[in-house]
């Protein structure tokens, strides 16, 4: 394995594990007080949600204003597992949403499988195939659910339960990325049908509509616990610096390692031209939604880190005008650039809850919105391509490969200079329709 | 005017053409785009590796033909076999992975990607590895990823792209963006080639070397090659047979001197006076 890293990947890898070991010192040894932690963790909490977007933007070219929502869908999925967790010692909404997970997941597959094989079937049947057989794996884990609570809660509370809460974080954070990933599976089977304004249009719907659902989320569900409009409470705010940069990391290296295979260069083809793409043999509607679950997988875990930072969730948080927050940060750190992605999500965390807060005299913040507009217009006039243009971290960059010096079997040793004499002639005559016999033959000639 | 029914004219193959197999089977397609008939009734039969030349004036269809050829269109009647099996309803993407590759006429490389990723994206379908392999960067993954590069690369030297496989594809000089504009198309492994004016915008000395171009990659690929072309210098230079399309349908076939002499092909590119002209200039 480590043979076969180069010396970029060593000294990313070491770096960044230095950095976050050296942030988790400074934390340990009250160096950076509250206020500096939260911010560096929203920042990372933004940078991976961010990254997702570029992947469904920026590599992928599909203009999505539905990453918040699918943030929504995670920060409120994670933090309902472990609220019940906390507070009612009961890991149903682990299990239930574990099985349901799973098991869509599992028959999203076989129904992918099968009706891959009808020929010329229409995006909105498909969905309402996927969605029936979501709805009823649904019930049905609600069903077996049941008989799994009362084992899975009497295991995990055997754990210590310091252990015990992280476990359930963590699995919390999984289980709300897939259920972000799955929904947008959903979602996007018919949505990505759309060209590029009106699948951001459609898009940004998914962001509306998740908010007033969560806006009634305790009438319209049942989910009493989430409060609806008056916003949920008493999540624990277990989400620690490490959970929260081991992510990033992760997430980092999966962006990295995709787009620099196969599969990550057919995703940028799309973006590039979508019909040279088809036309050579790319899937272009299935990688439209590789790249749109995988951002909205990212959106979930980024949500569920959220949740468990700040403790408290409110769908106001979710209005559809703080998901342009997060296309900025993509459109600032530059299209299709993963180092100026995470540099620029640290930076809003940094500028917008940070210095704004702290520079500006009382009740200043509001002002907040008035800054970030101005630096944003400055950096398309001054940096169109984004805060570092087309620069990469060495580790994130592309590498050349090596010309590998094949003996060359060049053909085309001719280049333009070998032109028979007799065609010379012609060359000053209008290279339009020249039907004449002779210039057919002296063509052949040459050849 | 009075026009023949295009199928009147019935496909005359050499003799030779008869024991191959038949690639590519085009019965009788048309295509509306609205109330205008884009394309209609053509018939066009290739055999293994016939290089067949598909031209007209502006307008007549014959990109429309590709696109059906290639999926991106799907006729409105008609019946396309692609060694012996319909491609219609089938998506672009299966269709190349069949064997079908195109360039286009004008063309569309990825532009802000390199040389050599415009060539390797082609290969995708051969790539080998799995996307969890290269998310978790296993020996599978590197091994594939070699020789997936290295093929890439040898695609780039037949066409003498390779010392320019680092540089962007926008910033390439026109005819090198042509050449690698087939390059990605043969990345692919086609078995048939689809070449939509590939002469366009070249000067004659550039057409020149692309024809014998077109003849190496002919031979060394094993290709049947299908070709729009408006250069008659180039079509007449190396299509065994030619096909002639006006106003959607298939006005004459033949080898390329029968074509020269069809008083209704010459009609159809200079119109009816300058055609009568041309055949009294003839007679004397």
């Amino acid at each position: 394995m480590l043979k076969r890293m180069d010396r970029n990947t060593l000294v990313f890898l070491a770096g960044s594990v230095l950095l976050i070991l050296l942030v988790q010192v400074l934390i340990s040894f009250n160096i950076l007080n509250s206020f500096w932690l939260t911010i560096l963790r929203i920042g990372g909490v933004m940078a991976i949600a961010c990254l997702g977007l570029n992947l469904i933007y920026g590599f992928n070219g599909q203009f999505s204003l539905g990453q918040w929502g699918f943030f929504a869908i995670g920060a409120y999925a994670a933090a309902d597992i472990t609220y019940r967790w906390v507070n009612n010692h009961s890991a149903d909404g682990l299990v239930v949403l574990t099985l349901g997970v799973l098991i869509t997941g599992l028959v999203f597959v076989l129904l992918g499988r099968l009706l891959g094989r009808i020929r010329g079937l229409d995006a909105l049947s498909a969905f309402s195939l996927y969605l029936i057989a979501a709805i009823a794996v649904g019930f049905l884990s609600v069903f077996i659910g049941q008989f799994l609570i009362g084992p899975v809660s009497g295991l995990l509370s055997l754990l210590p339960s310091a252990i015990g809460i992280q476990l359930v974080f963590f699995l919390s954070i999984l289980v709300a990325g897939l259920l972000a990933a799955e929904l947008s599976f959903l979602l996007g089977l018919p949505v990505l049908t759309l060209g590029s304004d009106y699948f951001g249009i459609a898009t940004l719907a998914i962001t509306v509509i998740v908010k007033v659902l969560l806006d009634n989320s305790d009438t319209l569900f049942g989910f009493v616990e989430m409060k609806g409009a008056r916003g949920m409470i008493g999540i624990p705010k277990i989400g620690s610096w490490l959970w929260v940069s081991i992510f990033l990391l992760a997430t980092i290296i999966v962006v990295r390692n995709l787009l620099q295979s196969s599969y990550g260069r057919a995703i940028v083809s799309v973006r590039e031209d979508e019909i040279a793409a088809k036309a050579m043999g790319i899937d272009v509607a299935n990688f439209k939604t590789l790249s749109f679950v995988l951002g909205s997988l990212m959106a979930g875990i980024a949500g569920a880190l959220y949740a468990h930072i700040n403790g408290f969730l409110h769908p106001n948080t979710f209005n559809f005008i703080k998901s342009f927050d997060i296309l900025i940060i993509v459109v600032f750190g530059g299209l299709g650039s993963i180092t100026g992605t995470i540099a620029a999500a640290f930076t809003w965390a940094l500028v917008l809850e940070g210095f704004l807060r702290i520079w500006l005299p009382e009740g200043f913040e509001t002002w907040r919105y008035v800054v970030y507009p101005i630096l944003l217009l400055l950096m398309m006039l001054l940096r169109p391509k984004g805060l570092f243009g087309g620069y990469e971290l060495p580790f994130l960059r592309h590498s050349m490969p090596a010309l590998s010096l094949k003996p060359a079997t060049a053909a085309l040793s001719s280049q333009p200079e070998p032109i028979p004499a007799s065609s010379e002639a012609d060359s000053g005559s209008a290279p339009g329709i020249t039907l004449s016999r002779d210039d057919a033959k002296s063509t052949t000639e040459g050849s | 005017m009075t026009m023949n029914p295009a199928s009147t004219i019935t496909p005359t193959p050499p003799s030779t053409d008869r024991e191959r197999p038949v690639k590519l089977d085009i019965r009788s397609l048309t295509k509306f785009f609205g109330g205008l008939k884009a394309v209609s009734n053509v018939d066009l039969t290739l055999y293994q590796g016939n290089l067949v030349g598909l031209i007209g004036p502006n307008g007549a269809g014959k990109t429309t033909v590709f696109n059906m050829i290639t999926g991106i269109y799907v006729p409105s009647e008609g019946d396309i076999l692609f060694e012996g099996e319909s491609v219609i309803g089938l998506p672009p993407h299966t269709i190349n992975q069949m064997g079908i590759a195109r360039t286009f006429q004008n063309i569309r490389l990825f532009p802000s990607l390199t040389v050599l990723d415009n060539v390797r994206i082609a290969y995708h379908p051969h790539a080998g590895y799995s996307m969890s392999d290269s998310i978790f960067r296993n020996r599978k993954y590197h091994e594939k990823e070699k020789e997936l590069t290295e093929r890439a690369q040898e695609f780039l030297s037949v066409f003498n792209l390779q010392d320019r496989q680092s540089e962007i594809a926008r910033n390439l000089p026109y005819g090198e963006q042509r050449r690698l504009e087939i390059a990605r198309a043969l990345a692919a492994e086609p078995s048939l080639l689809l070449l939509d004016e590939p002469a366009a915008g070249m000067n004659p000395a550039e057409s020149m070397a692309l024809m014998d171009l077109i003849h190496f990659i002919r031979e060394r690929f094993k290709l049947t090659i299908l070709l729009i072309e408006h250069q008659m210098r180039v079509v007449m230079g190396i299509c065994e047979q030619i096909t002639v399309v006006d106003f959607g349908e298939v006005i004459a076939r033949g080898n390329p001197e029968e074509i020269q002499n069809n008083p209704r092909v010459i009609e159809a590119y200079l119109g009816r006076g300058a055609a009568a002209m041309a055949m009294k200039h003839k007679r004397n």
